[in-house]
């Protein structure tokens, strides 16, 4: 349940500070980006298993980088959870369209968010074994 | 010159001006008419001018001195009133498609039979002499050129014989080649323009050469004039002749209004109303040019070639004098042009007429007509009228042959003249006075017409030889007191003012007496109404005819269909039906729809045939005339209510239009509000959600470092201030936008609050390291406006620069500048800049969320919504001006009023 690669891309820094302090108590690996385009090249250099990604993002936003990933065999593996302030049915039925396995909408609950990754992981771990 | 070059030369201007024709229609038919012009018409109206002006009125110059001209200052001096009468009888004819005077007469009056005849007959005995004439003038000036003896009497070598058949068959190809329900001849009128330009270039070719060529100048040739004695006797006005002069300027005016070629160039061709209002001045200034050679040319012909030639020749024999032959077959073939558009125009007219009122009124009348000429009448129509041109020219052929020879061209004109001078009183009372009546109209043109025969055609057969002279000099069986030449013992006048004075008088008195004596018939009443009122009826005409009858439509339709084809008449009646919402699906027919095929069958075959045609196929019953005036009372109060519905529908398109506008800025402020809500929500739910995970952060691991808790901590505070501000900024700027908002205006140094606003930035500057330097410039003194706001504003400008400044090395400069009428500032600094396409939008709330492109230090994106908003409050401007990567600078300006 430890160890997974984990990548945060948000371009507000108060979030990305709470959410990588959080990812690292649980003992995962984590890496940030503060907006899509960064987010590519962590993408290649470092193949996470789990993503959490906002939407709207300067330059390149959350859904041109799920479509990045879900497009390349190398990481489509990667689960995918959008958190985004877009709360309307259509943007979360776009994220989900795209590949996601979860759509958390803002402002969400840590404990919540935290339950739902380790949902996730498990899925990760039952699928391996 | 050799006449066989002359015919052929002749032939082929004719040619031409059938090219002219032809190419008129097919613009026409393509919709883009030459005729449709006020340039056009007016030279069309110059048909007036023929052969008699310009032949005639050198030799009348010449032989009575200026004369000539009363036939040119009479409609010069009456033409402004066309636009009275002609407007009308134009409008009267369009809407009851009338084709010539003759219909127009009887059209007037209860569509008489009797009357379109009695006129018809008037036109043609009045006109005949005139078309001869102007063979005679073709044909004489066809002799001068090539010098050949006239060929005496066999008909076989006779010029005039053979001009005569040419003009008929181009006269056929000109106006009788198809069946029209207007009557409307582009190509015609387009010929006839073009042959008014010609005959005018001519005549002033010729003028120019006699007048300064020959001589040098008028004053040259006046001045050798003089010195000839008969000359001087013949330009000398008399007393005596004063009202000779005014007989002639009537009959004159007269008879351009009611020449039937001037009927059919001034009415029926007529495409525009608005065309007469230029022709009323440049007929006008047509025929001053075309007389101002006249005299000299006169002149010069005495001086040059004495009484050895007719005057009425001198505009080819000077030039063949001097041996000019080119000039003088320009000369020919100006007189050519005239004669050949009278003689066309005026055979047009009159077969129209012939046609129209004389053979088929009698025709449609017969019972078995339908059965013999079975389905295409309209053939026969043509080929009747073909027919008449033939006769006419033929008619007019003889004239020449045998009587026209002993009248000079002026005489035989003016006789025309007082023929058609006989239309006045039932025409113009016709359009004046409703009370005019078809008894009236009958007694005046008989009696008029009988007078005209009696005092001027009957003088000329007696110098033809066809009468003793006993009848002029002693009265028909010795009765001193008729003789035709001095009715009454009236004398002084010569025979022409005569002739049209008592023959005008009678005619004025039969048609005022017969009109006042008789009682007008429900028919008579009806028409009467329709040409005097036209204008209040023009746009209900087919409703406000009183028809009360029984029709079955497939009647009417066979019965326009022999006229005008199945085609055209199923796709007109349709038109109309569904124009005036008429159902054509009945059995019987709407009366409007009665009235409208009467109106098409009018203008093909003229009121009365058509009158007669349309009662052959309904039962009518008879009709008083309290119920045409009933009718016409009704027609009037339906096109009252007419226009109060179409006024009414107007302003409803008008309100839904205006409704539709604001529903769609509604629609637009409803996106747009939709848009600022939906950003609000993010911008709220960004600081929210770093707030609450903090939180629980904080209080789920109550064993973190205690740097790190009260770093998280004072996060929450600033993520709270955060959402403080938005919420505030969005309250003010909504409060701004719905006008809630006032200014607190105060009076202040502008210094002041500078410096209360640095001080408030100071913390942040010095956090970056970044200096601010201020310069005020201008007047010193308080101004009035919101002081609050304005630091506002400031802060909110200076705060941004000092974001996109880079740290330590980041400037920032105020300057103020104050004039007694404004007051501006402006924040400058060397950050990052702006892109110019986004120079604009940056203003607009949001913007900064709204863009996604570019990195940029976060805002709520509201301030400079804020800050624009208030410096308009102010009646101010903001702008920015920047250049990526070199900074930028922001300028408020604001007016400063004694408000």
């Amino acid at each position: 349940m430890t160890g997974m690669k984990i990548l945060i891309v948000d371009d507000e820094p108060n979030i990305l500070m709470s959410l990588e302090f959080l990812m690292k108590k649980e003992g995962h690996k984590v890496f940030i980006a503060r907006d899509g385009a960064e987010a590519f090249d962590i993408i290649e250099a470092n193949i996470p298993d789990i993503v959490l990604l906002d939407i709207m993002m300067p330059r390149v936003d959350g859904y041109q980088v799920c479509e990045f990933i879900k497009k390349h065999d190398a990481y489509k593996h990667a689960k995918v959870v959008f958190m985004s302030a877009k709360s309307k049915e259509a943007d979360m039925a776009k994220g989900l369209e795209l590949g996601a396995s979860l759509y958390v909408p803002k402002p969400f609950s840590t404990r919540d968010l935290m339950a739902k990754v380790n949902g996730l992981i498990r899925d990760i771990s039952e699928a391996a074994a | 010159m050799n006449s066989f070059w002359l015919i052929f030369w002749s032939i082929s201007y004719l040619l031409v001006l059938f090219f002219v024709a032809n190419w008129a229609e097919q613009r026409s038919a393509k919709g883009r008419s030459l005729v449709s012009n006020s340039y056009v018409y007016a030279l069309s109206l110059a048909v007036y001018c023929t052969a008699w002006t310009f032949y005639g009125s050198v030799g009348r110059a010449a032989e009575s001195g200026v004369d000539f001209i009363a036939v040119f200052i009479g409609p010069t001096i009456t033409m402004p009133l066309w636009w009275v009468i002609f407007r009308k009888i134009i409008r009267i004819c369009q809407v009851q498609r009338i084709t010539n005077i003759a219909d127009f007469v009887s059209a007037r009056y209860g569509k008489s039979q009797a009357l379109g005849v009695i006129a018809t007959i008037l036109c043609v005995v009045g006109t005949i002499p005139y078309i001869s004439i102007q063979l005679k003038a073709i044909s004489s000036g066809f002799g001068i050129l090539t010098t050949a003896n006239d060929a005496g009497n066999s008909l076989w070598l006779d010029k005039a014989f053979y001009i005569s058949i040419v003009l008929t068959i181009f006269t056929i190809l000109f106006g009788a080649r198809k069946l029209d329900a207007n009557e409307r001849h582009e190509g015609m009128v387009a010929a006839i323009a073009f042959e008014s330009l010609f005959k005018l270039f001519a005549f002033l070719a010729v003028g120019v050469f006699v007048t300064f060529i020959v001589f040098d100048g008028f004053d040259d040739i006046v001045q050798k004039a003089s010195k000839l004695v008969d000359l001087q006797r013949i330009f000398t006005i008399k007393e005596e002749k004063t009202s000779d002069w005014f007989w002639y300027c009537l009959l004159a005016s007269l008879a351009i209004m009611f020449l039937p070629r001037q009927f059919q160039v001034t009415v029926v061709e007529n495409v525009n109303e608005n065309h007469l209002r230029k022709a009323l001045w440049i007929f006008p200034l047509y025929l001053l040019v075309i007389n101002i050679f006249v005299v000299p040319i006169a002149l010069g012909g005495k001086i040059l070639l004495g009484t050895a030639v007719k005057a009425d020749q001198f505009v080819l024999s000077i030039p063949l004098h001097f041996n000019e032959k080119a000039l003088a077959f320009v000369a020919y073939l100006g007189g050519f042009a005239a004669s050949t558009s009278m003689i066309i125009v005026e055979c047009t007219a009159l077969t129209v007429m012939l046609t129209n009122n004389l053979v088929m009124p009698w025709l449609v009348s017969r019972t078995d007509f339908q059965r013999r000429f079975g389905g295409d009448m309209g053939q026969v129509v043509i080929t009747l009228r073909r027919l008449f041109i033939v006769l006419l020219m033929a008619g007019s052929y003889l004239y020449y042959k045998n009587v026209s020879d002993k009248y000079s061209l002026v005489s035989v004109g003016m006789v025309s003249f007082a023929a058609v001078a006989q239309f006045a009183p039932v025409v113009l009372g016709g359009i004046f006075w409703k009370r005019g009546s078809l008894a009236g109209a009958v007694g005046g043109l008989l009696v008029g017409g009988g007078v005209w025969f009696y005092t001027l055609i009957i003088p000329s057969m007696v110098s033809a030889g066809y009468m003793s002279s006993d009848m002029l000099s002693k009265g028909p069986w010795g009765m001193d007191l008729l003789r035709p030449e001095s009715l009454l013992g009236v004398t002084g006048l010569d025979n022409i003012s005569h002739g049209t004075f008592w023959s005008l008088l009678l005619n004025l008195l039969f048609y005022v007496g017969g009109s006042l004596l008789s009682q007008p018939t429900a028919l008579e009443h009806n028409q009467a109404v329709l040409f005097v009122d036209v204008f209040k009826y023009s746009k209900t005409y087919e409703s406000a005819v009183a028809w009360k009858g029984k029709a079955l439509v497939t009647d009417i339709k066979s019965l326009l269909t022999i006229f005008f084809g199945k085609s055209h008449t199923e796709e007109t009646l349709q038109l109309y039906a569904k124009q005036n919402k008429l159902d054509l699906n009945t059995r019987y027919a709407d009366s409007q729809v009665v009235n409208y095929a009467e109106k098409m069958l009018g203008g093909a075959i003229g009121a009365a045939s058509a009158r007669i045609l349309v009662s052959s196929v309904a039962k009518e019953e008879q009709i008083s005339v309290e119920e045409v005036i009933d009718i016409l009372k009704t027609s009037q109060e339906l096109k009252t209510v007419n226009e109060e519905l179409t006024r009414k529908s107007e302003e409803l398109e008008q309100l839904t239009q205006q409704l539709k506008q604001a529903n769609e800025l509604l629609q637009i402020a409803d996106i747009q509000k939709d848009d600022f809500l939906s950003t609000v929500t993010h911008e709220i739910r960004t600081p929210l959600t770093s707030i609450r995970a903090l939180s629980e952060i904080v209080h789920d691991n109550p064993d973190m470092e205690e740097d790190q808790r009260s770093h998280f901590v004072n996060t929450i505070t600033k993520e709270s201030e955060r959402l403080t501000r938005l919420i505030n900024q969005v309250l003010a700027l909504e409060r701004f936008e719905t006008g809630k908002q006032e200014l607190d205006i105060d009076e202040f140094l502008m210094e002041d609050i500078v410096e209360e606003s640095l001080e408030a930035l100071d913390q942040l500057a010095k956090e970056k390291n970044i200096k601010i330097d201020v310069a005020y410039e201008g007047i010193y003194g308080p101004i009035r406006a919101d002081r609050d706001r304005l630091i506002q504003v400031i802060i909110n400008l200076v705060s941004n620069a000092i974001k996109f400044c880079p740290a330590d090395t980041g400037k920032i400069q105020i300057n103020t500048l104050q004039t007694e009428a404004s007051l501006s500032f402006s924040i400058s600094d060397n950050g990052q800049g702006i892109d110019n396409k986004y120079q604009e939008l940056i203003f607009e709330k949001f913007y900064q969320t709204r863009d996604q492109s570019v990195r940029k230090p976060k805002g709520s994106g509201l301030g400079l919504a804020i800050c624009k908003k208030i410096i308009e409050l102010h009646q101010g401007t903001i702008k920015v001006e920047s250049e990526l990567g070199k900074g930028s600078v922001f300028t408020c300006e604001i007016p400063l009023g004694k408000n």
